[in-house]
């Protein structure tokens, strides 16, 4: 009985490290570097442009500025050469009062963009953990 | 069955119809199937999502039919939800369980309730958590009084603690459930509820895990834990193993394998589970 759980714990451990990082590129690498991250940007500024639910958020900002720190933020969130140099979420999101639907909005609009852009599935994934959680930064403040 | 056919038809067309129509915000199949007793879920086990793509100040509306076809019964449900805010979920369930060799027919209507009340299924921590109750009622007592049920209706309780985990298997995510239910049915309700000699509540567990290929497609298998209150034949857990298919936010198709153990003296309850569910 010991032997068969030692065994099974090898085989699982093996099964994890596999599907885990060990040699597979960054998710930079896998978004596209620098390239594959300005799509993405562009992309989900031109999404947010046309939903209707969510433009009205960005009536007030600076385009240009919010474009260049989005990119910044999601090179260095996947492991990229850059350095965010905005401020916090709570401090950026501060009196939009962004709601459940207006995250599930921007989420849907992310998606679109990266399925446009043929980005594998697991890619999307290991971004999307990593956006998920800032929702408790970013909504209703 | 040509009468389901030709409702499950018609669902068809009217789902078809209206692409243009306004869906919720919710991430597309984030709002699971609609379960046997019409509260959003899997197959057989109610989950903590609402029913629909309500989010935070929308509503929704759903509308379902399922057919599970095993050896010797067939169980018709119909059904349709209104959910709001992604937090209440109202629900009505229609179901006919045919006894295919016995001859004759269970009729039961199942009306819940859901309420989220904590959690966010993709973006905190804490899995969504929501209490449900379901309001179950016998349209058809004679049988189950024979074979010893006390009552031609009852009350379950819920607890559902639900959560997707991103990049788990294969870089895919994967849905995890578990559901802690309170309850006086037999086979959830068809047989009544309560015995003569016992009318206190069981506690039963029921889980759900599913792997989200994509978007669109999902793999999952669910278990049910049942209790065996009745002296006249053994009940046993249910078990089932499903795909589903989100075409859109407006349509989805569960298809699945389910096996519901001994019924009424009928051993190895084995056999198909298909569920149409239309949302806007």
């Amino acid at each position: 009985m010991t032997q068969f759980i030692a065994t099974i714990t090898i085989l699982l451990s093996l099964l994890l490290s596999g599907c885990s990082q060990s040699n597979r590129p960054s998710l930079y690498q896998q978004l596209g570097g620098e390239a594959g991250i300005a799509a993405i940007t562009d992309g989900l500024l031109h999404e947010i442009e046309h939903d209707q639910r969510i433009v009205h958020h960005f009536a007030d900002t600076d385009i240009a500025r919010f474009r260049r720190l989005l990119a910044e933020q999601l090179c260095e969130l996947s492991g990229g050469p850059c350095v965010y140099s905005g401020g916090t979420m709570q401090q950026s999101h501060t009196g939009f009062n962004i709601s459940l639907a207006d995250y599930d909005a921007l989420v849907e609009g992310l998606i679109k963009v990266m399925q446009q852009q043929n980005i594998s599935i697991s890619a999307q994934n290991q971004l999307l953990a990593l956006l998920a959680p800032m929702y408790k930064d970013i909504s209703y403040r | 069955m040509i009468c389901t056919f030709r409702r499950l038809l018609i669902l068809l067309i009217v789902l078809c119809y209206p692409v243009t129509a306004l869906a919720g915000s919710k991430i597309i199949a984030t709002g699971g199937a609609t379960s046997i007793e019409g509260s959003a879920g899997g197959g057989i086990v109610p989950w903590a999502v609402t029913n629909g793509y309500a989010s935070s100040g929308e509503w929704a509306a759903t509308a379902f039919a399922t057919v599970v076809g095993v050896d010797d019964f067939t169980l018709n449900v119909q059904g349709a939800s209104v959910s709001y805010n992604n937090q209440w979920e109202w629900s009505f369930a229609r179901q006919g369980f045919k006894l295919d060799t016995l001859g004759g027919e269970l009729r039961q209507d199942i009306f819940g309730l859901k309420y989220h009340f904590a959690g966010e299924l993709l973006y905190t921590a804490l899995p969504q958590l929501s209490l449900g109750l379901q309001y179950k009622r016998n349209r058809d007592f004679a049988l189950p009084q024979a074979v010893g049920a006390r009552d031609d209706s009852g009350v379950d309780l819920y607890l559902a603690a639900t959560k997707v985990l991103f990049d788990q298997v294969g870089g895919r995510n994967l849905l995890l459930n578990a559901t802690l239910r309170a309850t006086k049915a037999h086979q959830t309700g068809l047989l009544g509820f309560g015995t003569a000699t016992d009318n206190n509540y069981q506690l039963v567990a029921e889980g759900s895990a599913v792997l989200l290929l994509n978007y669109n497609l999902a793999l999952g298998v669910e278990f049910k834990q049942k209790p065996n209150q009745l002296a006249f034949a053994n009940e046993q857990h249910w078990r089932d193993i499903f795909a589903a298919w989100f075409v859109n936010k407006h349509l989805s198709v569960v298809a699945g394998y389910a096996d519901l153990g001994s019924i009424a003296g009928f051993d190895r309850q084995q056999g198909y589970y298909v569920s149409f569910e239309g949302a806007w």
